[in-house]
Order: structure tokens, then sequence, then C-alpha cells
């Protein structure tokens, strides 16, 4: 299994950008070792940062790949500016829009902002929350010499679903039994 | 009106500050950008997207940094650049000094021939 750290994807125009969502639950092991209570102060659970900027990179790499058909392995190569300004607590849900700045057979470069809504007061704005701008590498043109497997390993069936079950069309290349990866 | 040299470098020197994160000061026109700014990379192709977006110019793939020559066995044998390489190189990448490169072919040390001055001359050329 991996990690996915968004829950929904709202809007994918190809090549252009990407709104995904991402609830923030206790359910989340994550949320209580960040931060345990200790002798002077109770548990303050806050979504870690890295994870926010994690669930923007998964944004924007559905992004990129979605760009090129997912033929591209697309890995993030590079965190070029991730500036928080407020924090993400549980029962908050995060808003991720990421946009293409450039694309070329390389790689690509992208930026957007995290957003922090709360459905327990629908009517308040979005709260800013962050600024990311990161770049992805596609990885079989920029390593030669090195093999990777056929598969792309990095669009996964689990985000081919993730896709299909927010509504949009899986090319029809991508839809593959699970990889034999070997005893 | 063409750009002179301190206008260029000025933008050059604001690209790589942002794009490699080290100090402005760090940024002479002697400064290698891997050596002496740390770059790696994935730094060069955010390095490529950053000079089409500060000059709006085009830049295509391989035209800065040629990686299809130095992956070339035709050009690369044992790790060191063929006299064909180095005539590829040339004709490719003519607004750098090779001359020190020259000396020892070594793949490995390719990128100690971009310094910020490469990129400065890189751009003039582009823009004409």
């Amino acid at each position: 299994m991996r990690w996915i750290w968004i829950d929904r994807i709202l809007e994918l125009e190809k090549g252009r950008r990407c709104v995904a969502l991402k609830n923030v639950t206790l359910a989340e092991d994550v949320l209580h070792d960040h931060f345990p209570a200790t002798a002077h102060r109770p548990a303050t659970p806050v979504m870690p940062n890295t994870l926010i900027i994690e669930g923007f990179a998964q944004t924007a790499g559905i992004l990129v790949g979605h760009a090129n058909d997912f033929k591209e392995k697309v890995i993030l190569a590079k965190i070029g500016k991730a500036v928080f300004t407020a924090p993400c607590r549980p029962g908050h849900t995060l808003r991720f829009t990421a946009g293409i700045e450039r694309l070329d057979a390389s790689g690509a470069s992208t930026s957007g902002i995290v957003e922090r809504l709360d459905p327990g007061q629908p009517a308040l704005p979005a709260v800013p929350l962050a600024k990311i701008e990161m770049m992805f590498s596609h990885i079989d043109r920029n390593m030669s010499g090195l093999d990777f497997p056929d598969f792309n390993f990095v669009f996964t069936s689990q985000f081919m679903d993730l896709l299909k079950q927010s509504g949009f069309a899986v090319p029809a290349s991508e839809v593959r039994p699970a990889p034999n990866l070997g005893p | 009106m063409a750009m002179s040299q301190d206008e260029v470098f000025a933008k050059v020197k604001d690209v790589l500050v942002d794009a490699l994160g080290v100090d402005e000061d760090e940024v002479t026109l002697s400064a290698k950008l891997s050596a002496d700014l740390g770059a790696e990379s994935i730094d060069y192709l955010d390095i490529v997207f950053r000079l089409e977006k500060a000059f709006n110019i085009k830049i295509q793939q391989g035209e800065l940094m040629p990686e299809s020559v130095l992956n070339d066995p035709k050009y690369v044998q044992d790790g060191k650049v063929t006299d064909a390489g180095m005539a590829e190189l040339k004709n490719r990448i003519p607004f750098a000094d090779l001359t020190a490169f020259e000396a020892s072919r070594k793949v490995t040390d390719f990128s100690n021939i971009f310094t910020v001055d490469t990129i400065v001359k890189f751009v003039q050329k582009k823009l004409g």
C-alpha cells in the first residue's frame, strides 16, 4: 500500500490545473504523534506540514501525469518553496489547487496554494494555508543508464481508482492488472 | 534596445537566487553552478524554466545542458568525451568556455563548465 493524501479530485483541466480535497481526521495515527500531550501541554493534533506538501505533490503529480496521459513516470524532484501561514486541525478540510507553470519532455514546474475549509462553519471563507512551488521529473528521460520497471509504478491503480471515483476518465492504457513484482 | 551585460547579469542573479536558494553575494560571474552554488541536475531544468520566464525566451531541451551528447556512446567512451564528442559540444554550446574541460574530458567534470558567466553569455546569445 501507499499513502494517498488526497480524498477527492474536484477539478482536472488537462495540462493546466488540478484541485483536490483532503479531509483531516483524528483517525489518522500521525496526528496523535504531532503533537502528543506533555506534562505542560494538552495534546495538540495538527496536520504535519510535510504531509500537506505530500498532498499537494499528489495533486500536482496527477496534473503533470494526466498531461501526458500517464505515460511518464512523474517523480517529485524539487520543492522550490513551501510557505505556511496557518495550521490545519482534525475536522478541517484541505483544498489543494495546483497549476502547471511549464511542462516539457524532461519534466514540469508547478505552483499553487493550499487552503483550509471548516465544514463546521461552511459559510466562512477558505483560509489561505500555504503557497508551494515544486518541480517534477520524467525519470525515464533524465536517468539514462538506470533501469526502471516498464509498468508505471508512480501512477498505481490506487491513483486511477481515485480519478474514477472522482468522476474523471482514466486512459484505457492505464486500466491494467496489478503488476507482478515477483516472490 | 538590447540589454547590457550588467542588466542580463542582474536578472540571471535573481533567477539563481530563487532557483538555488543562495545569497545574492554568492552569485559572482566566476561562481560555478554545481561546485560553488550547489546546483543539482533538476536545478538546471528549474533554471531553464526560470530563464524563459525572466527573459521571455524559449529554450529547447538540451540547448543549455546538452545531456544527449554526454549520454551518447558515440561521444563518450570510458567516462571521457571523445574527439567527436568535443566537436559536438563546441557546436552545441558555443557560449561555453571548454578550455579547462578539454584537459580532463571526464563527464563527471562537465558541470564545472557552467559558471554564472556561462549562463549570462547563453542568455545574451539567445537575446541576439
